[in-house]
């Protein structure tokens, strides 16, 4: 794609600002900021990405991976705001989701270990659990929130922490997990998936990237297990103290 | 004879050094204006909270020496909102054993409705149908499944209407002098406190501000408990 074909194809975004302007949605600048920000942000990562590509350097993958880490952990921390140490939680359950898939990738010869495949599939393990985290919190937190009470009572039966939250944690990692397997079900009839796509756009041979997709599809299912169950069963137990007392979701927790 | 001692209990800037006894085979009512501190003493006795400073006793020993299960085993607590969790009549009475993979019987099960004046067609009924009233008395049978020997109650009726009210003030009467129950209530209602209690514990801001058999509600000896009986804040 040339420049021009690039710069034409901004027409897509002053219709939606032309619609936002005639209909007074107020969204006008929250348009051209996030026009703005995406140009420049995956200008810079595609300069980052060829000096990467090109250095076929392991330390740069691994930079790579840790600036993906960081950068999504920063978002879902803000949502998991109230529950103490939920930084360290999230940054662990990011580290061993990444760790976990891609070793078994790799160590399977699935894909070699080169920036061209470990850097997209990064960040699609890492964004996934990212949307994922933020989809549990949100559940985990209204849950824990709405049954204080369910939760003190099976404390005042001498039941564990463990025990008095269970209901809330299950519900918040189903809640979690549901739309990653319904997509699932769906999938190819509906829409194609992104990578899939983007490898028969650029002219790969659609069996492989149905392959591919497949591979992609099932690494998530893993992501939406693994990390709702992570950041559930590491975050519960700072909600309640030593004396298996109750202290809830303090908003002023770091 | 004192089963419960407070001593100079303070909890951040909920309770200040509050000191004060809970009789045996006696039902106490907490009473006092919204925010005093009722809630907070009440959880203090089977250890949901800790205080800050102070000692609690149960039966002469410092509750911080009590295993905290063993503790809470023998305390039975019921809430306002009578919480449940989902299923049926049967699978509410059978959580507190369920909790340490113990059992209760059907045969168990029954005494524990027919005590509380329900009978065994309410076992197989799902929680969500229950009335208010019937709510209510499934989360008294279910806090006598441990046998304990103090009942904890936090304002348990005041969602019912005056005359279920009064039916539940009726059964924890009868469940304290059938059980043995030491009970320790805490309810906004000076008339029901006038009812069901032998002895009150004025609270007020975090104190104690009067306690003592329930004629003090009768004959109060300080100003704030004048002023409150004259308020309308009950």
């Amino acid at each position: 794609m040339s420049i021009t074909s690039l710069a034409l194809s901004l027409v897509f975004v002053i219709i939606p600002l032309i619609l936002t302007a005639y209909l007074k949605l107020g969204l006008t600048k929250d348009i051209l900021i996030a026009t703005v920000r995406s140009i420049i942000q995956l200008i810079a990562v595609g300069y980052i990405l060829t000096f990467v590509f090109e250095g076929q350097n392991a330390i740069y993958i691994i930079l790579m991976i840790m600036l993906m880490i960081g950068a999504a952990s920063q978002n879902i921390v803000k949502k998991g705001k109230g529950i103490p140490y939920i930084t360290w939680i999230i940054i662990l359950a990011l580290v061993v989701v990444e760790v976990f898939s891609m070793t078994t990738l790799v160590v399977c010869n699935i894909i070699p270990f080169t920036p061209q495949y470990v850097i997209p599939i990064s960040g699609m393990i890492i964004g996934n659990t990212m949307v994922l985290s933020l989809l549990f919190l949100n559940k985990f937190k209204s849950e824990v929130n709405q049954n204080d009470e369910i939760i003190e009572l099976i404390l005042s039966f001498g039941g564990t922490p463990e025990d008095a939250i269970k209901h809330s944690l299950k519900s918040a990692i189903k809640t979690s997990m549901i739309p990653t397997i319904e997509a699932q079900k769906t999938m190819g009839l509906v829409q194609l998936p992104g990578m899939m796509s983007g490898l028969i756009i650029g002219g790969g041979d659609p069996l492989e990237a149905v392959m591919y997709q497949l591979l992609i599809l099932f690494l998530i299912l893993n992501t939406a297990a693994v990390a709702s169950v992570l950041v559930g069963y590491l975050s519960y137990r700072h909600l309640f103290n030593a004396r298996m007392q109750f202290i809830g979701i303090r908003e002023d927790a770091k | 004879m004192s089963l419960i001692e407070f001593k100079n209990v303070s909890h951040n800037d909920i309770l200040n050094h509050i000191s004060g006894d809970f009789k045996q085979n006696k039902i106490t009512a907490l009473v006092g204006p919204s925010g005093a501190g009722k809630s907070t003493t009440l959880k203090h006795i089977n250890g949901l909270v800790s205080a800050d400073s102070g000692d609690i006793y149960f039966k002469g020993k410092n509750i911080n020496d009590f295993d905290v299960v063993t503790l809470r085993r023998g305390i039975g607590m019921a809430f306002q909102s009578s919480p449940m969790i989902e299923g049926t009549v049967y699978d509410n009475l059978k959580l507190p054993r369920a909790l340490f993979n113990e059992s209760l019987s059907k045969e168990e099960a029954v005494t524990l409705l027919s005590d509380v004046d329900l009978n065994q067609s309410f076992l197989d009924h799902p929680v969500k149908k229950l009335s208010g009233g019937e709510r209510s008395r499934v989360a008294l049978a279910r806090t006598l499944v441990n046998k304990p020997d103090v009942l904890l109650l936090d304002e348990i009726t005041a969602s019912l209407d005056y005359r279920l009210s009064r039916e539940i003030e009726r059964l924890i009467v009868k469940l304290q002098d059938r059980h043995n129950l030491t009970i320790v209530w805490v309810t906004h209602n000076l008339e029901q406190a006038k009812r069901v209690s032998d002895d009150i514990w004025f609270l007020s801001d975090g104190e104690l501000i009067e306690s003592g058999e329930v004629d003090i509600l009768e004959n109060p000896k300080t100003e704030a408990l004048r002023a409150f009986l004259r308020s309308d804040d009950y």
